[in-house]
């Protein structure tokens, strides 16, 4: 049997009459890393606050490594690392005495944390940073002093609450990169994001948060799995046509197809059983409709994401958007 | 061992980071030296200085250490770095303890500044220093709790601060340092009871003058029950809205 270090039971959070997090049910297992998506409000961080010790869950159960820890979740607080969503560092403090600060809190002695948190700014190209103070720091340069500061007592699980938000393209790769090595270290990740492509890239497993509850749950590619069952097949036609032209035709000759409109004259068919590419076609030609393009779209996570929650790709885009500013 | 690594550290930072910063040190030595010389100079005879000093000693106190609080915890928790603290595995007594016990520190040395400066003007013959220094450090633990209770029960530093004037000038004028207790109208006088401060400084009239009114081992008893009431009251806060 896989072994869980986290195990959840009908977590659920309300407040006052508004249910922020309603019975979620979920295990994290040693070493994997474990991703939340949903989009702003899901509650994905009242989840983490939770789990951490920040809030006080309404109903349910948290295990960690097997046991009860519900009632009094700072008896884990010391196996669990945070790297919280807003930065909560001292701005007066240099990036060295931060660490070692940190360190101090979870009883660490001076030589030992200094010594740690040396080398975590080495590992992190902090070094000289590590002089300068907090608040001279970059957005993303805050974020890796977060994260080693997170990790400075060797935590066996650690809470990522969406740790690429925010920040330039290069630092988010820095960032990933970090994780998975932490990760391969042996370190337990659980993290929140609302970035679908980097739960794909990161996460061993995700669940989908959405007002609350989790929709579905499931490593990447039984997720995946779910929608390759489906193809789809992309048309870019030569000048405008109308989705009228052909619709009505189309669906009496190809009856387990779906038709969609993305835009001008691009149109996607999809369909649960393959069809091959020559029918299409000729059924294209034969309507004086010129292909210009034909694709087969790959399904992505992202498709798998709009495919079960409802929520369309537009959606998660502008809330990232929205996020940064 | 655990905690007490992290309960120094706590206290340490606080030190570094607040107390020790120029602005707080002069505000320590201004405060009680700007009372001094105002009655001083008002008054020109070394005698009443002496009768002065338990007053300026017990405001220092109660300004130093009451406004400290609101930025070692108010500010810190609106940066949201106070939140860090909780999510270590300290437990929160001791942590509260970890936060308050630089600023009564803080505190008892501020006391003294007024007594330094007076031994430059007069001698200070006949003076209890035992009581002087116990009541000088039971003042300085109620008033930092009385800066706790504060600091827990708003969330933006200029409302601690509102808040604490709010309870700090009444206390001053109804703690019977300016108005003798007697010459208060009696529910006026019944409010002075409520207010450790009231204590406190018959605590250092009886040390220094020898003219308190109330018995020693009653005003040590009463400020003691205020500290643990304040420190309750503020660790129930913190759990029930901190930790939401
Ligand atoms: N202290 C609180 N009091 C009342 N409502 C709250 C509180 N904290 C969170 N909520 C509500 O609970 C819901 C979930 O919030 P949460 O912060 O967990 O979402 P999230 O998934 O982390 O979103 P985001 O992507 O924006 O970080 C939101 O509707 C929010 O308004
Ligand atoms: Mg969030």
């Amino acid at each position: 049997m896989e072994q869980h270090i986290l195990k959840v039971e009908n977590l659920t959070k309300k407040f006052n009459d508004f249910l922020a997090v309603d019975s979620l049910n979920f295990s994290v297992l040693k070493n994997e890393i474990f991703g939340f998506l949903g989009p702003n409000g899901a509650g994905k961080t009242t989840t983490i606050n939770m789990l951490t010790g920040l809030a006080r869950p309404t109903s349910g159960s948290i295990f960690f490594n097997g046991k009860d820890y519900t009632a009094h979740i700072k008896k884990a607080q010391e196996i669990i690392g945070i790297v919280p969503d807003e930065s909560n560092l001292y701005e007066e403090l240099d990036g060295f005495e931060n660490l070692c600060f940190c360190a101090s809190l979870y009883g660490i002695e001076k030589t030992e944390r200094e010594h740690r948190a040396r080398n975590l700014l080495r590992q992190f190209n902090l070094t000289e940073a590590g002089k300068r103070l907090y608040k001279s720091y970059s957005k993303g340069m805050k974020r890796k002093l977060t994260i080693a500061a997170g990790i400075i007592h060797q935590p066996s699980v650690l809470f990522l609450d969406e740790p690429t938000t925010g920040i330039d393209v290069a630092s988010a790769r820095q960032i990933r990169l970090l994780i998975k090595s932490l990760n391969e270290t042996g370190t337990t990740i659980f993290m929140t994001t609302h970035y679908i492509e980097e739960a794909e890239r990161l996460c061993h497993r995700i669940a989908f948060i959405v007002k609350g509850q989790i929709i579905k749950i499931g490593a990447i590619h039984d997720l995946m799995e779910d929608a390759q069952k489906e193809a789809i097949i992309q048309f870019s036609f030569d000048g405008i046509v109308q989705l009228s032209q052909f619709e009505y035709d189309f669906l009496q000759q190809f009856s387990q197809c779906k038709l969609t409109h993305i835009q001008e004259s691009v149109f996607q068919v999809r369909s649960a059983i393959a069809h091959d590419l020559m029918s299409l076609m000729s059924f294209f030609d034969s309507r004086g409709i010129k292909v210009m393009e034909a694709k087969i779209i790959k399904p992505s996570l992202e498709e798998v994401f709009v495919k079960i929650t409802g929520i369309e790709r537009e959606v998660m885009k502008k809330e990232k958007e929205g996020k940064k500013k | 061992m655990k905690t007490a690594i992290a309960f120094w550290n706590i206290m340490l930072k606080d030190f570094r980071n607040y107390y020790l910063k120029p602005p707080n040190i002069s505000w320590g030595i201004i405060f009680p030296f700007a009372w001094m010389l105002m009655f001083f100079l008002k008054s020109q005879t070394p005698v009443d200085v002496r009768a002065i000093l338990p007053g300026i000693m017990a405001m220092s106190i109660l300004f130093g250490t009451t406004s400290l609080l609101s930025v070692t915890i108010t500010f810190e928790r609106r940066s949201r770095s106070f939140d860090r603290l909780l999510l270590s595995p300290i437990s929160l007594t001791w942590l509260m303890l970890a936060k308050t016990l630089g600023a009564i520190l803080f505190g008892i040395v501020n006391a003294f500044v007024p007594v330094l400066i007076a031994l430059f003007f007069v001698n200070l013959p006949h003076i209890n220093w035992v009581i002087v220094f116990m009541s000088v450090i039971f003042i300085a633990i109620t008033s930092t709790f009385l800066g706790l209770f504060i600091a827990v029960s708003v969330s933006e530093v200029f409302e601690a601060q509102t808040f604490s004037n709010f309870f700090r000038f009444p206390m001053v004028f109804l703690c019977g340092l300016f108005i003798p207790l007697g010459q208060l109208p009696v529910y006026v006088r019944l409010l002075s009871y409520f207010i450790p401060l009231t204590y406190g400084a018959d605590l250092l009239k009886t040390a220094i003058n020898q003219d308190g009114h109330i018995t020693v081992p009653i005003s040590f008893s009463i400020l003691i029950i205020f500290s643990i009431v304040l420190f309750l009251f503020s660790k129930r806060n913190i759990q029930h809205k901190w930790i939401y």
